[in-house]
C-alpha cells in the first residue's frame, strides 16, 4: 500500500466505526443476558437460554405476548372426565424447515430423549407430571413403553398423567418439553445444534452463533404460522455487564433489553421516568432460607423473630430500588383463582418477645451466625441491610459470607450455612411450583425443614382434580408454611423491560416474563392478527 | 540543568505523602462521627455539610468508608509484601549463594510456577481453605479472628503469588556478590556458610530488597483491587480501595454518575500507589548498584 | 543454535505438562460441583450421569491420565461442561485470534509508548520532564483496569462520540480497548526502558562520545537506544502472558468475544477442561514468546556488541 493511502485509509476506517453503527443487518438488537450455555431445549435451565429455544423450537402449546397459553404445534386437545389423560391433535401444516412434517413420534422421541438418564437432563423433574416418566428417569423403570406418553398416528400423541394436572397445557409450553429433530440428534450427536447442521420448527432458524457476541436469528419462511412474524432478522447480543448493556441500548447499538438482571438498581429511579422502560409483575420471590437443621435456627420462634425483625420496605427502597412489591409469602401475587396466605410482616416489638420466648432476651446469648450468598453487588448490599436490622432490633451480631457461584452452591447443597440467601421462578402459573419446594426430601428444599401435615396437605392438592379445592388446599399448606418459617421471603421481582414501544410493538409485561420474538414488529409495518 | 526533583527530595516528598495517608487512615475513622458499617436511610447523597463524601447505596459515609478501606488496603498491600519477601529472600538466598545444580533447579521451580497462571491459584486459595480458616480459628478460640480469615488468606495468597519476582531479583544479586572480593576472604578466613549469608550477604541486598519492598506494594493492592472486582477480595460490611472503587465502577454510565462514590477511593488509591512508586524508582536510583556513583 | 532450540522447547513442553497436570488437580479437588444448576439442586444420580459423560468418573490420577491420552493421541481437549454443546477446542479456536490481535495492539502501544517514555525521561533525569512524564505514565498501574475503562468509554464514547461504546468488528472497536489494556504495561514498559536508558548513559563509551560534540550524540542517543532496549525485549515474555489475563475485564466490559473471560469463569464454573484448556494456550503463548525473546536477545546482544 502506497504510503499516503494508508493514514487515508485508516482515517476513513476510524470514522466509519466511530459512528456507533450497528454493523449488522438485524431488524431488531436485544440484549438477551450472559452467553447461552446451550440451545438444546434438553439441556436448558436457564431463561435466556429459553427464550432463544422457543424462537427455534415450538411444542405442543407456545405462549403469546400476553404471557398466555395458546395452541401451538398442537391444534387442538382432549382432557379425559379424570384430568389424567390428554390427546393432543397436530396441525397438519406444521413443518421443520426442512420440509418434514412435524409429527407426533418427534415429541414422542424428544421427550424420551429428555428422560433417558443417559441424557442427564438437569430440568427433566417438569416431566415428572407424565406417569411413570420419573420412575424411568431415575432408572428404576427400564421399560420406556410404561411411561404415559404414546403415539397413535402421525398427528395424534396421547399423554397419561400420574395425578390429574389442570395446568399441563401450560406445562407443555415449558422449553424441556420442545421437540427436537431427532435424527440430526442421533446423526450429529452433540454437533447437531451448530448453525450448519440444526434444523427447526419454530419461527426462526439459527442463522449463526458466534460465542460471546451474538445468536443470529432468521425467520424461518416453512413456520405454519410464517405470516405472523414480522422480523426477518433479529441478533441476541450476550453480554453479564450491566452498564455494557445499558450503554449498548443507550447507544443505540441494541434496539431492546431484556435481562432485567443486567439493569444496576441506582439508575431504576431516573430509568423510571423515562416512557422507554415498562416494568411489570413477575413470578419470582427473594427470600432467605434458614437451615433448621442448626441451632438455634432449628427453634421456629427464633426464625419468626429474625424474620418480623426485617423492615422489608427499607430493602426495596434503598437496595433494589425497582418498587418491588414486598413478600411476605413464598408466592407471587397474580396467579389466577389464588390467595396468597399472609405471613410475618416487619415487626420489631413482635419479634423481640419471639427472642426472648425462645431464650435470647435482647439478643444475650445468641450464638454467632452467618449469612450466606454469592458474590454480587445486589446480594451484598441486601445482606449489609438485613445485618444493620438484626443489630439494631434484636441486639444480635451476625457475620456476612460472601462465596463465589460454585462454592455457594455446594455450601447449600450440603446445609453448610445458617442463613442463606434464595430465589425461585416459578415455570408455569400455578401455586405448587412455589411450594413443592418444601416437601419433605425435595431436592431444592435445602432447609432441612419437614412438616407431615405440610406433605399431607400439598399432596392431596396434588391429587385432587376439582381446581377451588386445590388452592384451597395449597393455601391452607403455605399457612402452614409461614407459621414455622422455614424461611423469610423478602420481596417479589419486577419485570423490566426496555424498548421504545413507539417503535416497537408485540412486547407486552407478563407474570411469566415470556415476550416471543415472534409477535414483535416494528411500528412502521401493519400488526399481523392475534 | 535544572534538578529540582532530585531522589532525595522525591524521596523525601513520597515518603510524607505516604506518612500523611497512613495517618489518615489510623486516625480517621476513629474520628468520623460514623461508623464504617453505620447504615442509614441517607442513601446515595451526594456531598454534603453532613456527609464530606457523599453516601453509598446502604447510606453508610463514604469518607469513614474511604479511610477504613485505606487501613485495609495498605494492611493487606504491607503483609502482603512482606510475605513476598520473607519468602523470596530466604529462596533467593540460598539459590544464589548455593550456585551450580541447586540453583538451576531451584530457578526452574520459579520458571514452572511464573507459568502457571497465578488467578487460579489464588481462587482455589480462597475457594478451598476459607471454611477451613475460620474453623481454624474458631476451635483456637479466636472468634475475633474469625471474621478476619478471609483477610488473613488474602495476605497468604497474593504474597504467594509475589515471591517468585522477589526471589529472581535476590538470587541475581547474590550471584554477583558471591565472587567479590570480600565473600571470597570470608571463605577463606572458614566463616560457616550461615554467617557468611547472614553477615556479609544480607546487608549487602536490603537496599534491592527495600526498592522492590517498595514496588510491590502497590501491585498487591492493585491484585487485591482486581480480586474485588471478581467478588473474592474482602468481605463485605468491611471495605477496601478495591471494593469501594468496584462498586463505584458500576456507577459510571450515560444516565446518572454517582461520581462521590469513585472521587475518594479513586484519589486516595492513586496518590498512594503514585507515591509508593515514586519512592521505589527513587530509592533504586540510590541502592542500585549498577547506578552508584564509582 | 538449532539443539539450543530444541533443549527449549523440551523444557517449555515438560513445564506445560506440569503446569496443566497441576491446574486440573487443583481446580478438581477444589469444592463445588461443574454440573450445579441455578438455584435447583442437582439429582446425585444425574450428577454421576454427567461425569462419566464428561470423562470425569474414577480416581483423580485416573481423571488425569484419561485427560492427557485424549490429548496425545487424538488431539482432543475435552468438552465444556459449562457451554453444553461447545467443545474446548471449539471455543478456544474462535476467541483465540480476537485475544491475539487486541493482545497484539496493546503489546505494540506497550512497547512504543515505553520506549518514547523512558528514554525522554532518562535523557531529562531528575528534571522536571523527568518527573512529569514518568507520572504519566505511572497513572496506568495507578488505576485499576475495571475503573479506566469504565472512565474512558464515558469520555471517549459517550459524552464525545469517537468510538463504539462495546463490540467488536471494526479497527474502532479496538481502540479503546487496546488503549485500556496497554496503559499498565506501558507503565512498566516506560520504567524499565528509564532504568535501563540510565544504565546505559553512564558507561564510558557515551561520556568519551560526549565529549566529542553535539552532533555524535544524535548516533549515540539512537546507539544508546539500542542497547537500552534489550532487557524491555526479555520483558516481551512475562508482558505477553500478563496482557492476556489482563484482558478478562477489557473483554467483559467492551464486549470482545475473546478468550480473556474464560480464563476466570471457567474456574468460577467449574468447567475443567475450558480452564486447563485456557491454562495450555496461556502457558504455550508464555514460553514460546520467552523462547523467541531469548532468541532475539542474544541476536541482537552479538550485533549490538560487534559495533
Amino acid at each position: 500500500m502506497s504510503s499516503r493511502l494508508a493514514p487515508v485509509s485508516l482515517a476513513v476506517l476510524l470514522f466509519l466505526a466511530g459512528c456507533n453503527s450497528r454493523s449488522s443487518d438485524a431488524d431488531i438488537i436485544f440484549v438477551n443476558g450472559s452467553e447461552p450455555q446451550t440451545l438444546d431445549p434438553a439441556r436448558i435451565s436457564g431463561q435466556l437460554e429459553g427464550r432463544l429455544a422457543s424462537s427455534l423450537f415450538e411444542g405442543l402449546t407456545r405462549r403469546n405476548a400476553q404471557g398466555q397459553v395458546v395452541p401451538g404445534v398442537a391444534e387442538s386437545w382432549e382432557i379425559s372426565a379424570d384430568g389424567k389423560s390428554y390427546t393432543f391433535h397436530l396441525r397438519q401444516n406444521a413443518q421443520w424447515n426442512n420440509g418434514s412434517p412435524v409429527t407426533a413420534e418427534d415429541f414422542f422421541r424428544s421427550w424420551k430423549r429428555v428422560l433417558e438418564p443417559e441424557t442427564a437432563s438437569v430440568y427433566a423433574e417438569i416431566l415428572f407430571f407424565i406417569e411413570n416418566a420419573e420412575a424411568y428417569q431415575t432408572g428404576k423403570l427400564k421399560d420406556f413403553s410404561q411411561v404415559g406418553i404414546k403415539v397413535l398416528d402421525s398427528k395424534t400423541l396421547y399423554v397419561k398423567l400420574k395425578s390429574p394436572t389442570p395446568f399441563f397445557p401450560e406445562v407443555v409450553a415449558f422449553v424441556t418439553y420442545l421437540p427436537v429433530p431427532m435424527n440430526l440428534v442421533d446423526r450429529y450427536g452433540d454437533s447437531w445444534i451448530k448453525p450448519k447442521n440444526i434444523v427447526t420448527n419454530g419461527a426462526y432458524q439459527l442463522l449463526d452463533w458466534k460465542i460471546n457476541d451474538r445468536v443470529m436469528l432468521l425467520r424461518n419462511e416453512k413456520y405454519w404460522d410464517r405470516d405472523r412474524v414480522q422480523l426477518k432478522r433479529v441478533d441476541a447480543l450476550a453480554t453479564s455487564q450491566g452498564t455494557t448493556a445499558v450503554n449498548l441500548y443507550l447507544t443505540g447499538q441494541a434496539d431492546v433489553l431484556l435481562d432485567k438482571g443486567l439493569i444496576p438498581p441506582q439508575i431504576l429511579s431516573e430509568l423510571k421516568q423515562r416512557p422507554d422502560f415498562h416494568t411489570f409483575t413477575f413470578l419470582g420471590t427473594y427470600f432467605y432460607r434458614f437451615n433448621t437443621t442448626r441451632p438455634p435456627l432449628n427453634n421456629p420462634l427464633v426464625r419468626k423473630a429474625l424474620s418480623a425483625a426485617i423492615d422489608r420496605r427499607v430493602i426495596v427502597e434503598k437496595c433494589t430500588r425497582g418498587g418491588e412489591p414486598i413478600a411476605t409469602s413464598i408466592t407471587p401475587p397474580g396467579i389466577p383463582g389464588y390467595t396468597q396466605a399472609s405471613g410475618i410482616t416487619y415487626n420489631p416489638t413482635q419479634a423481640r418477645r419471639w427472642l426472648a420466648e425462645a431464650g435470647y432476651p435482647d439478643g444475650k446469648g445468641f450464638p454467632p451466625i452467618s449469612i450466606l450468598y454469592n458474590s454480587s453487588q445486589a446480594h451484598a448490599s441486601i445482606a449489609v441491610e438485613v445485618q444493620a436490622m438484626w443489630k439494631r432490633e434484636l441486639g444480635i451480631s451476625i457475620e456476612l459470607r460472601a462465596q463465589e457461584w460454585a462454592t455457594y452452591l455446594k455450601a447449600l447443597d450440603n446445609l453448610d450455612y445458617d442463613v442463606a440467601r434464595s430465589s425461585w421462578v416459578g415455570d408455569y402459573l400455578d401455586p405448587n411450583t412455589f411450594l413443592d419446594l418444601f416437601l419433605t426430601n425435595r431436592g431444592n428444599n435445602r432447609t432441612g425443614w419437614s412438616n407431615p401435615h405440610y406433605d399431607q396437605l400439598m399432596n392431596s392438592a396434588n391429587l385432587e382434580s376439582d381446581v377451588a379445592k386445590r388452592m384451597n388446599l395449597m393455601n391452607q399448606a403455605e399457612h402452614v408454611l409461614n407459621a414455622e418459617a422455614p424461611i423469610a421471603p423478602l420481596y417479589f421481582y419486577i419485570g423490566m423491560l426496555c424498548f421504545d414501544a413507539t417503535k416497537i410493538g408485540g412486547i407486552e409485561g407478563n407474570l411469566p416474563d415470556e415476550h416471543p420474538i415472534r409477535d414483535w414488529y416494528l411500528k412502521t409495518k401493519q400488526p399481523a392478527q392475534p | 540543568m535544572n534538578t529540582f526533583f532530585t531522589n532525595k527530595r522525591i524521596i523525601l516528598f513520597s515518603s510524607s505523602l505516604l506518612l500523611l495517608i497512613a495517618l489518615l487512615a489510623i486516625a480517621g475513622p476513629w474520628l468520623s462521627p460514623y461508623r464504617y458499617d453505620d447504615t442509614s436511610h441517607a442513601s446515595l447523597l451526594s456531598p454534603s455539610l453532613d456527609h464530606w463524601f457523599g453516601t453509598d447505596i446502604n447510606g453508610r459515609d463514604v469518607l469513614t468508608r474511604t479511610l477504613y478501606g485505606a487501613r485495609i488496603s495498605l494492611l493487606v498491600g504491607i503483609i502482603g509484601a512482606t510475605v513476598s519477601l520473607a519468602v523470596g529472600v530466604c529462596y533467593g538466598l540460598v539459590s544464589g549463594y548455593c550456585g551450580g545444580r541447586i540453583d538451576t533447579l531451584m530457578m526452574r521451580f520459579v520458571d514452572i510456577l511464573y507459568s502457571l497462571p497465578r488467578l487460579i491459584l489464588v481462587i482455589f486459595i480462597i475457594a478451598v481453605f476459607d471454611q477451613h480458616a475460620k474453623k481454624f480459628f474458631v476451635e483456637l478460640g479466636l472468634i475475633e479472628w474469625a471474621s478476619w480469615s478471609r483477610l488473613i488468606l488474602l495476605f497468604m495468597a497474593l504474597g504467594l503469588v509475589e515471591w517468585l519476582t522477589m526471589a529472581r531479583i535476590v538470587r541475581g544479586q547474590v550471584l554477583s556478590l558471591r565472587e567479590r572480593a570480600f565473600i571470597q576472604a570470608a571463605h577463606v578466613l572458614g566463616q560457616s556458610n550461615r554467617k557468611i549469608i547472614i553477615k556479609h550477604l544480607l546487608p549487602n541486598v536490603t537496599g534491592i530488597i527495600l526498592v522492590y519492598l517498595t514496588l510491590t506494594i502497590p501491585s498487591v493492592i492493585l491484585e487485591e483491587s482486581f480480586l474485588s472486582f471478581l467478588g473474592l477480595g474482602v468481605q463485605a460490611p468491611q471495605a477496601s480501595w478495591g471494593t469501594l472503587l468496584s462498586e463505584g465502577a458500576g456507577f459510571i454510565n450515560p444516565i446518572k454518575i454517582s461520581w462521590w462514590m469513585l472521587l475518594g477511593p479513586g484519589i486516595m488509591m492513586a496518590l498512594t500507589l503514585l507515591a509508593l512508586n515514586f519512592l521505589g524508582d527513587a530509592l533504586r536510583d540510590r541502592f542500585d548498584p549498577k547506578f552508584r556513583k564509582k | 543454535m538449532l539443539p539450543f532450540l530444541i533443549n527449549r522447547l523440551t523444557q517449555a513442553i515438560l513445564v506445560i505438562v506440569l503446569v496443566v497436570s497441576a491446574t486440573f488437580c487443583l481446580i478438581r479437588l477444589a469444592p463445588g460441583s461443574a454440573f450445579a444448576v441455578g438455584d435447583r439442586k442437582l439429582d446425585p444420580q444425574v450428577e454421576q450421569r454427567l461425569q462419566e459423560k464428561y470423562n470425569l468418573h474414577g480416581t483423580l490420577p485416573e481423571q488425569l491420565g484419561r485427560y492427557w491420552w485424549n490429548i496425545l493421541t487424538q488431539g482432543y481437549l475435552g468438552e465444556s461442561t459449562h457451554f453444553k454443546n461447545r467443545s474446548v477446542a471449539e471455543i478456544i479456536k474462535e476467541t483465540l485470534p480476537k485475544s491475539l490481535t487486541l493482545g497484539l495492539i496493546a503489546l505494540t502501544i506497550s512497547l512504543t509508548l515505553g520506549i518514547l517514555i523512558g528514554s525522554i525521561a532518562a535523557t531529562y533525569h531528575n528534571q522536571p520532564v523527568d518527573r512529569s512524564v514518568m507520572l504519566l505514565a505511572l497513572l496506568g498501574i495507578c488505576l485499576p483496569g475495571f475503573l479506566l475503562a469504565p472512565l474512558a468509554i464515558l469520555l471517549f464514547s459517550i459524552t464525545i462520540p469517537l468510538f463504539p461504546v462495546a463490540g467488536y468488528g471494526t479497527l474502532g472497536h479496538l481502540v479503546l480497548p487496546a488503549l485500556c489494556l496497554a496503559a499498565p504495561f506501558a507503565a512498566y514498559c516506560s520504567r524499565l526502558m528509564r532504568t535501563s536508558m540510565l544504565e546505559v548513559l553512564q558507561q564510558d563509551f557515551i561520556r568519551t562520545a560526549r565529549a566529542k560534540g553535539q552532533r555524535e550524540q544524535f548516533i549515540l542517543y539512537g546507539h544508546a537506544l539500542k542497547i537500552a532496549i534489550l532487557p524491555l525485549i526479555s520483558f516481551a515474555g512475562p508482558l505477553t502472558a500478563s496482557i492476556l489475563t489482563g484482558s478478562l475485564i477489557i473483554e467483559e466490559i467492551f464486549k470482545i468475544p475473546g478468550l480473556g473471560p474464560f480464563f476466570v469463569n471457567s474456574v468460577l464454573n467449574r468447567d475443567y477442561f475450558l480452564t486447563c484448556g485456557t491454562v495450555i494456550v496461556y502457558s504455550t503463548l508464555l514460553l514460546l514468546m520467552n523462547i523467541l525473546v531469548d532468541v532475539l536477545y542474544t541476536y541482537l546482544d552479538k550485533r549490538i556488541k560487534q559495533v
